[in-house]
């Protein structure tokens, strides 16, 4: 036999751990399918009604929103996000490179309501930008930022950002320095080695950044209650707004299960549609 | 070459921006935001010290983040161990179910263990936050735990048994030892996340319990006035400074696997 020193004190806590997480879901599950109690926090007997009563405009423009939206800033995250963990792997000196480290990496600690808070002086009506703009003699009134669409995708950029740079530059750092050095020695210019050499050997990180920004922004919840102060909802704020402000937790509980089955879906086609770009790190 | 380097500190601007602009604000005497303050004082600083729940809310979350890091810190270490070392039935299905809540939203995560909390009758214990914020935060425990096993010298453990000594002992003087950055980077950053983890736990804690994000989250709700700011700007720079410290100590790049890996 194997030896396996300790394998059950290793083994079990992790598993209890794991069976605790299914419980939850298993709770949120069981809920969606209750009858709500008005009331009360108590649930009724089975009914299917969560799900079909899911299916009004409201809540579609609520789910479509919320997609657009994580489309929209994975992308945006992605394309900042490039050059700096470029810049990040490729500085030559140590201080650089642990100035740039410790700036993409303390938003990621700092927590969704200080960050949204932060996005709100600076983009409040009385804020940063509209007065540095109007001082400037720019514009002559305030541009609306908050409660926008556009204001809510610069915050939640804000988030995903360092996770994408982090991504990325891990990708980067594990491609040998030989394979763009072959390539210039024969001829290619930069911009031909980066295109043919750099990116698509960096395609895990792009796929891995890209995948886990999309779930961060589905998972973002003060962001697009405060900046987004109600004009941008996404499913998180309906799910918050049936349980605390009509305390109806089955329907939250319903609206969690399509969020969820609609989070696996997305990257699940993520994958599928990435799959050919995968192979292209293989090295 | 040189608008590549503007691009970069352009790009990098975007992520301090926020944290210069907040810094200003903590500092403005008026009540109302503007810019550029007209007078400076502390006064923000002051109530965001002696605001009731603001105090109520970092001690809560101090033992919130105290016993989920630490019990995170044991159960992923354990199980990064099992993962590099052995082969087991349900060893792909435990570490899925384990990093799961990295794309699981929190808001999913915070309703399941509050309708959990609700089922057992314990609504308004700290024991559902903790058992929250354990299953949130462990994923990076493991992830940095297991990134230092895979860069450690199997040969050192080897040396050790053919020396003589038991497994317990080449855990706990060879291993252990030799996982001490890993171990202190993956505490650091569960302790961190957990102190400043906000979504599910809003739906977790009760006014007892509520931990300062959530404080701060229902301050931004009812008031304008720059004690945020101010409570802001501390933790931007307490984050800032501890991960500072545990670049010094340990260099982040290689705990985030961002160094050269050849």
């Amino acid at each position: 036999m194997q030896r396996r020193p300790f394998f059950g004190l290793f083994v079990t806590p992790a598993a209890v751990t794991a069976l605790v997480f299914t419980a939850a879901l298993v709770a949120v599950l069981q809920y969606s399918v209750r009858k709500h109690v008005p009331g009360s926090l108590d649930v009724g007997g089975l009914t299917f009604d969560n799900f079909t009563a899911m299916w009004r405009p409201l809540y579609g423009r609520v789910f479509l929103d919320t997609l657009l939206l994580c489309l929209l800033t994975s992308a945006i995250s992605l394309l900042l996000g490039y050059p700096l963990a470029y810049a990040l792997v490729r500085a030559r000196s140590a201080m650089m490179k642990s100035a740039i480290l410790i700036i993409v990496v303390t938003p990621l600690f700092l927590g969704e309501v200080v960050r949204t808070y932060s996005w709100i002086v600076v983009l409040g009506n009385n804020g940063f930008v509209n007065s540095v703009l109007l001082k400037l003699g720019m514009i002559a009134a305030p541009v609306q930022l908050l409660f926008t669409v556009t204001g809510v995708t610069i915050a939640l950029v804000h988030v995903t950002l360092p996770v994408v740079v982090v991504m990325l530059a891990a990708a980067l750092a594990h491609i040998d320095p030989a394979y763009e050095k072959a390539a210039e020695s024969l001829g290619a210019g930069p911009v031909r080695v980066f295109m043919t050499v750099t990116l698509p050997l960096s395609a895990p990180g792009i796929i891995a950044g890209f995948t886990t920004a999309f779930a961060w922004t589905f998972s973002a919840f003060a962001t697009p209650q405060l900046v987004g102060g109600g004009k941008v909802n996404m499913i998180s704020n309906l799910v918050y707004q049936l349980g605390f402000a009509n305390f109806n937790f089955p329907f939250a509980a319903s609206l969690s299960v399509a969020a969820l089955a609609l989070t696996f879906v997305s990257l699940w086609m993520l994958r599928f549609a990435t799959r050919p770009f995968e192979k292209l790190g293989q090295h | 070459m040189v608008t590549g380097r503007a691009l970069v500190v352009a790009i990098l601007g975007f992520l301090v921006l926020p944290a210069a602009v907040v810094a200003i604000a903590a500092f403005n005497d008026r009540a109302l935001l503007s810019f550029p303050p007209q007078s400076l004082s502390l006064r923000w600083f002051i109530k965001a010290f002696s605001y009731r729940d603001f105090q109520a809310g970092f001690y809560n979350g101090l033992i919130v983040m105290l016993a989920s890091s630490g019990i995170a810190l044991v159960i992923g270490t354990a199980f990064a161990v099992a993962l590099d070392r052995y082969r087991f039935a349900g060893r792909a299905l435990i570490e899925s179910l384990l990093l799961a809540p990295l794309v699981v939203p929190h808001f999913t995560i915070g309703l399941g263990f509050l309708i959990l909390a609700a089922q057992l009758g314990a609504m308004r214990s700290f024991a559902v936050v903790v058992v929250c914020h354990v299953v949130l935060v462990l994923p990076f425990v493991l992830r940095s735990v297991y990134i230092s096993l895979r860069n450690l010298d199997r040969r050192l453990e080897l040396a050790a048994e053919s020396l003589g000594a038991r497994p317990a002992r080449v855990l706990f003087t060879v291993t252990l030892p030799l996982l001490l950055p890993g171990l202190v980077s993956g505490w650091l950053f569960a302790a961190i996340l957990s102190f400043n983890e906000f979504t599910a736990s809003l739906f977790v804690t009760s006014q007892r319990t509520q931990t300062l994000p959530v404080a701060m989250y229902n301050y931004v709700r009812e008031y304008a006035d720059p004690t945020m700011a101010a409570m802001s700007l501390i933790f931007i720079l307490v984050t800032a400074l501890l991960l500072t410290l545990a670049n010094a100590c340990f260099g982040l790049g290689k705990v985030l696997n961002v160094d050269h890996g050849r």
